[in-house]
């Protein structure tokens, strides 16, 4: 690693070459305001002339997040030409942005807003007519509001990053250019697979979760028995919310909120991850040993299934039929949970706590609603059960810890708790699976080798009393595509393999707090390197807490078996916890 | 096949011997040549062209007169031309019913046809010789050199002219030598930036690569420049020998020539010169028996001014948004496909041969301290001879206009020139005797550009023209940074109020603080100069804006919430043609009958009055004025 | 969405194949399809991205950025204005406007009989020629306003015969 040496307002540094002068500015202390450049390039098309400096040895004032640093160059950041130009060019933005900031729920949370108070810029500065508005509420998961977009490209980058397909992408030129999926339709006719990635990037208020805070309102203002479930990966990742480290587990605190937020029952979605294993594991050993189709997919990501009936009709019978672990739940909370509670289904209404968009859309699938009864009747992000908290006035940090509700579904196992992470549903499945091939728990408990927090493709092969298991794990389309191109091919050597929609799984998904190193002045520069990591820690350590770390031993649910289901694959538990899919075209007709 | 500097010398001989011929009249024939630019061609050339081949055979004269087309005369407002050799003739303005008489006058009878020469406009004395008219008297040919003269779409005219002689001699040098001599010849690109050619080549040399490639420049987009499309439209072959040097000098196998499809012609002779090249083996491998191969290809424009950038224009290479990117890192170190590359323009590239084949010295003994050699203007707008005029670098604007140009029309009075499109600026009278060169013109707040030259009359309202210039830019801001994305529309903004009487002081303060924003802040040089036709018209002419935003009057009477249509009552002889042409039945015939005249006259009722200006042409008599 | 006739198909892959050898074709796969399908939907930009591997919404993205792409079909004459400065001081907007006045559509529309599309383009290089017009490819040189209705009648008339 070469140094070179800048000088930074005339105080002389040493930094690495090849830094530009935002990373090095950055590494030396200084934090220029930006908005199109993200996470080391992932964006940076210098578009946004917010991050302008003055440099020796260029002409003018630079994009200091593309300009690289050279021997001997001596940045201004607080010239007056870089001062007014950087205000200015935020300016220019405020003057073609809605400014409706109170209306938005990316308040607080807005990078633009941000840079607007850094930078001094007068909202008002100047004025003229707005670009058309184009609003998209028609996806369940998902809405995009052009009037707040600053055409900065990251939901663009992120939407091919992490999938290989870009959904979104500049329509027209000049004045005119906005973002959309192709034709400036809606997410929801477009092969968009909701995933909210996009959201996770997008530094206003222009793309954000379809929010059904509105809908849990209404539902507690019915009197209805509203019911909550949280999934793993919210509970590593809420505590952000409210300014704890990236990485802190938080369930006691959000159990406590949720109570206090007035939900009848506080339940965890674990024992719906279980009780995945449970059918997904017997539904594996079932096709391994009667000749099924392999490799089996795992069908837990909603966000995946889309991409998969969007792209990959033909594959569909590699899907495991299970519903995923929220819907089996809430299935379960209409159908058990409410005869032994002689409540009426009709009168219960399950929220689920998801760190996910596409579950937004996943409870409205047609296959996952029995006689107009959905199986789960709301979904809110972790982010909208932040601002629900933060409504209530509840002070987060303040809340003892509390345990879940322990009636008839309280008990979970270290097994549900990594579903949050990619490899997580393979390693829990294994552990059952082992279990039931072998009669015994593995040992030890864990399969370090289908761990990670990356989007590449991991693979194991398992030599289980003499039955081989071949798995690979993928997250991220761009990922999964490889996989799914072999098995089309006929080339796949795989017997199960794990996909989740979310590069890094649940951890990473689409509706968690957003992972502003601007906003996160505790934490390190690398944080966009690491929050993954620590979030995925905070779940595997869990599962370590726990003396119960294989969904087969969760006593309850051998209870729901032995009082209400059968056994797993039974023709009851087809009923309540499996469900079909169809292939879907991708752009359908638009009646215009 | 051409395989050897033997070969090439040869066929050197021999053809340049036959064009000579031609010219001069060695072969014993009269030798018919038509202009085939883009504006003759709209007026008939090829038809002009045919009936010509019909009445050589028809009179029995087919061995002794040959027809031809050639590239741009250059002279656009005379044509369509008609040009016979050895005698040097010049027809224009020709029209197919004036063939015949050509034919049986000049050709048979020997007789010029006096009535279809150039009448000289000062002197009103009618000129035979192209080379005795005034618009050409002061050009040199460097850069257009062949146009005119080489049928476009015959390698052997090119090659009797002079083609690949300079290519050969590249050939012997090193690649070193090939970009000192270039930067000895103090040639500076022609598309507006004005960077040293030989320096650019020289990044380029300098970095190592398995892959580099050069780029042609034809998207030539500046409103009111057309000297790359002549080019390439009259002597496709010196853009591509131009190509092929850069190509030599700086290690680059392929070559890419982006031109706009607004230019059919020019791609199509592109197309069939770069064929009969690859046919003569002058383009593939070991060309000229050496170990150099290079060849090359077209992309077209697809309609985005932008893309004239170079960074952007590689982005539309590669299939994408024709959207600049970031420098660094400069093309020359990673540019087409992310290997080193150097974008130079087709009027650049057009002077590399001349520099190799005539050598750094002669090139540079034409031309200013810092900007050498001659330089191509498409000199259009308000000025008698409108066309494509090369003249040497440091010629005046006064020169430009009133020699060449043949000064304004209809008597009307010189406002200002405008030079380098919307990049560029306006100068005014006191500016006249200055010499053209890349750094003059910037130092007096305008800029050479691509070598658009609009002239403006008292007609013309500045406030307006920057007002067009920055609609230009609006809609060709690619729309990827702020500044140029938002600024411009908020500055176009602030002119249409003006224009519209709406504006006010405050508004000329805004204006130049977002003038200052755009310029200091965009990411490419589109955005960087946006505001330069503002700030010229500002600095030169900011009398015109208060007029519009004080005194609520368009001094020019363009601007159209600002002026009014008038009827003079005692000019009105009441014939009643303006009512009838009117689109809007606001005419209407008054009481009042002005002494001498038979007829009461007409009036206009402003308040109904779409101010379409139809009423002024029917008028035979003066009668109807702009206020 | 609408399903390609066969024919269509088969013309667009055989552009698509055409360029299969050059490098990041898609500008000149786009030009070919704009040339001879007249207009690139969505639907045939589906088909391109299914041969090229470029996502439907970045070509999209590209048809909608170049001013010579168009999404719907253009009509039998394209009318183009030159706008460009030498045109524009000469008098090309009081052109423009009598074509759009008489035609009853704004630069790049098309009027409903499908007969005109009117498009204001940038400088097509015949200053010399101010204003121009160019319609179909054909040059109308130094065009007046009184010129505009003929024009049109013209081609009315040339298209009725047709």
């Amino acid at each position: 690693m070469s140094l070179v040496n800048i000088k930074i307002e005339g105080q002389p540094y040493q930094v690495e070459a090849g830094l530009t002068i935002l990373e090095a500015a950055k590494a030396c202390g200084y934090e220029i305001p930006s908005l199109c450049a993200f996470n080391h390039g992932e964006c940076n098309q210098g578009s946004c002339r917010v991050c302008l400096v003055e440099a020796t040895g260029a002409r003018g004032l630079v994009a200091s997040c593309v300009y690289p640093v050279s021997e001997g160059m001596e940045i201004k950041i607080s010239s007056p030409a870089a001062v007014q130009a950087r205000r200015r060019s935020v300016e220019l933005m405020l003057s073609n942005h809605n400014k409706n900031c109170q209306q938005c729920d990316k308040n607080g949370q807005c990078e633009l807003l941000h840079v607007a108070q850094i930078t001094g810029a007068r909202e008002d500065a100047f004025q003229g007519v707005h670009s058309e508005t184009h609003i998209d509420t028609l996806a369940p998961g998902l809405i995009r509001d052009t009037s707040k977009c600053i055409l900065c490209g990251r939901c663009i980058a992120r939407c091919s990053n992490a999938h290989g397909m870009g959904i979104l992408g500049f329509e027209n030129r000049g004045f005119a250019t906005f973002v959309s999926p192709a034709e400036n339709r809606s997410f929801a006719d477009s092969p968009c697979i909701q995933c909210g990635q996009c959201v996770n990037v997008c530094p206003t208020g222009a793309l954000m979760e379809h929010s059904e805070i509105d809908k849990v309102d209404a539902a507690f203002k019915a009197g209805k028995h509203v019911i909550v479930q949280a999934a793993p990966a919210v509970r590593a990742a809420i505590g952000e919310e409210f300014d704890n480290p990236v990485g802190t587990p938080c369930t006691g605190k959000m159990i406590a909120a949720l109570r206090r937020l007035g939900f009848e029952r506080v339940y965890d979605v674990n024992f719906g991850a279980d009780l995945t294993i449970m059918e997904e594991g017997t539904e594996l050993l079932g096709r391994l040993q009667n000749g099924g189709v392999l490799p089996m997919i795992t069908s837990c990501s909603p966000g995946w299934i889309n991409y998969a009936e969007y792209n990959y009709g033909d594959l569909l019978p590699h899907l495991s039929s299970c519903k995923s672990p929220h819907e089996m739940q809430g299935a379960v909370i209409k159908s058990y949970w409410a005869q032994e509670k002689g409540i009426d289904p009709k009168d219960i209404f399950v929220v689920s706590i998801m760190p996910c968009v596409a579950k937004k859309f996943e409870k409205e699938r047609e296959q996952l609603i029995t006689n107009g009864n959905p199986d789960v009747d709301a979904v809110l992000t972790t982010r909208e059960l932040a601002r629900m908290i933060r409504r209530a006035g509840i002070m987060f940090n303040r809340l003892p810890d509390e345990e879940w509700d322990q009636d008839i579904m309280g008990d979970y196992t270290g097994a549900g708790v990594i579903f949050g992470v990619t490899g997580g549903v393979m390693e829990a499945a294994l552990r059952t699976v082992y279990f039931k091939l072998t009669g015994k728990e593995s040992e030890p408990v864990e399969f370090t080798a289908v761990r990670g927090h990356d989007a590449g493709i991991r693979e194991a092969s398992l030599d289980i009393n003499g039955t081989t298991v071949n798995v690979a794990i993928a997250s991220g389309m761009k990922s999964a595509k490889v996989l799914l191109d072999e098995i089309r091919e006929g080339k796949s050597k795989y017997q199960f393999i794990e996909i989740m929609g979310c590069p890094g799984g649940c951890i990473n998904g689409g509706g968690q707090p957003y992972v502003r190193p601007c906003f996160m002045p505790n934490e390190g520069d690398d944080i966009l390197d690491t929050y993954k990591e620590k979030r995925a820690q905070a779940l595997y350590s869990e599962d370590e807490r726990q003396t119960l770390r294989q969904s087969h031993k969760n006593p309850q649910i051998i209870e729901l078996y032995e009082k209400f289901l059968g056994e797993p694959n039974s023709h009851k538990a087809h009923e309540l916890l499996h469900t079909t899919y169809a292939a879907r075209e991708g752009f359908n007709e638009v009646k215009k | 096949m051409i395989s050897t500097v033997t070969d090439l010398n040869e066929k050197f001989e021999l053809l340049s011997k036959s064009l000579d011929d031609k010219i001069k009249g060695g072969d014993g024939k009269r030798h018919i040549v038509l202009c085939g630019g883009t504006g003759c061609l709209s007026a008939h050339s090829t038809e002009i062209m045919e009936r010509f081949n019909a009445l050589l055979k028809e009179k029995g004269i087919e061995d002794k007169a040959t027809v031809n087309q050639v590239g741009c005369f250059g002279f656009c407002s005379q044509g369509p031309f008609v040009k016979i050799y050895p005698e040097d003739t010049l027809y224009k303005m020709v029209k197919i019913e004036d063939v015949d008489e050509i034919v049986e006058k000049d050709l048979i009878g020997g007789e010029i046809v006096e009535r279809l020469l150039y009448v000289d406009p000062k002197t009103q004395e009618k000129v035979t010789k192209q080379e005795d008219i005034l618009f050409y008297k002061k050009q040199r040919r460097v850069a257009l050199n062949g146009c005119g003269v080489i049928n476009p779409e015959d390698i052997n005219e090119a090659i009797g002219n002079g083609a690949f002689q300079g290519i050969k001699r590249a050939l012997t040098m090193t690649q070193q030598e090939v970009i000192d001599e270039v930067l000895a010849s103090g040639l500076r690109g022609r598309g507006g930036g004005g960077f040293p050619t030989g320096r650019k080549w020289q990044f380029a040399l300098n970095v190592e690569a398995d892959q580099k490639y050069v780029v042609c420049n034809g998207d030539e987009g500046d409103p009111g420049a057309f000297m790359d499309r002549s080019i390439l439209e009259g002597n496709p072959l010196g853009v591509i020998e131009g190509m092929m040097i850069a190509g030599y000098a700086f290690g680059a196998s392929e070559g890419y020539f982006y031109v706009r499809a607004e230019y059919p012609i020019a791609v199509k002779r592109l197309k069939i010169a770069i064929e009969q090249a690859r046919a003569e083996g002058l383009l593939g491998k070991n060309i000229l028996g050496t170990d150099f191969s290079f060849d090359c290809q077209i992309r077209l424009g697809a309609g985005a001014f932008v893309c004239g950038e170079e960074t952007a224009l590689l982005n539309s290479i590669e299939g994408k948004r024709g959207m600049p990117r970031p420098r660094p890192p400069f093309p020359a170190v990673k540019g087409l496909w992310g290997k080193p590359t150097c974008v130079n323009n087709v009027e650049t590239l057009a002077c590399v041969p001349y520099i190799l084949r005539e050598g750094a010295e002669k090139f540079a003994s034409v031309g200013t301290e810092k900007s050498k050699g001659t330089k191509v203007f498409a000199l259009g707008g308000k000025v008698n001879n409108v066309g494509l005029v090369e003249v040497p670098m440091g010629t005046t604007l006064r020169e430009l206009i009133y020699d060449i140009g043949g000064g304004i029309p209809d008597g009307k009075k010189f406002k200002a020139i405008q030079t380098g499109g919307p990049s560029g600026g306006c100068l005014t009278e006191e500016y006249l005797d200055e010499p053209i060169d890349f750094d003059n013109l910037v130092a007096k707040g305008s800029m050479m550009g691509s070598g658009g030259a609009i002239v403006m009359d008292e007609d013309n309202c500045m406030v307006d023209v920057a007002k067009f210039y920055m609609e230009f830019i609006c809609d060709e801001s690619c729309g990827k940074c702020t500044p140029c994305r938002i600024g411009t529309k908020r500055m176009l903004e602030i002119l249409t109020r003006i224009t519209e009487g709406k504006g006010t002081m405050k508004d000329l303060d805004e204006l130049e603080e977002l003038s200052q924003t755009i310029k200091a802040n965009s990411l490419c040089a589109l955005g960087q100069t946006a505001s330069n036709p503002v700030n010229s018209t500002l600095a030169h002419f900011r009398d015109e804006y208060l007029a519009h935003i004080v005194d609520k009057k368009c001094p020019a009477h363009v601007c159209k919430n600002l002026m009014q249509y008038k009827i003079d009552a005692e000019k009105c002889i009441g014939c009643g043609m303006c009512a009838k042409g009117c689109p809007a039945s606001c005419i209407t015939r008054t009481e009042y009958v002005a002494p001498g005249h038979k007829l009461a006259s007409m009036a206009i009722d402003a308040d109904k009055c779409v101010k379409c200006g139809a009423c002024i042409s029917t008028c035979k008599f003066n009668a109807i004025s702009k206020v | 969405m609408a399903k390609l006739q066969e024919a269509a198909v088969a013309q667009i892959t055989e552009i698509c194949d055409r360029h299969k050898d050059d490098k990041t074709p898609l500008m000149m796969i786009l030009s070919d399809i704009q040339n001879e399908y007249g207009y690139i939907p969505l639907e045939v930009q589906e088909l391109v991205s299914q041969k090229t591997g470029i996502s439907v919404a970045e070509i999209y993205g590209v048809v909608t950025f170049y001013s010579f792409f168009s999404l719907t079909p253009k009509g039998k004459y394209v009318v183009g204005c030159c706008l460009g400065t030498a045109c524009y001081v000469k008098g090309a907007q009081n052109v423009i406007d009598k074509f759009q006045e008489l035609l009853g559509v704004k630069p790049g529309e098309t009027t409903e009989d499908g007969l005109f599309t009117l498009d204001a383009l940038r400088c097509i290089g015949a200053c010399g020629i101010a204003p121009a017009v160019s319609i179909n490819g054909k040059v109308y040189p130094k065009v007046k306003v009184d010129q505009v209705p003929e024009i049109i009648k013209e081609l009315k008339e040339e298209a009725a015969k047709a």
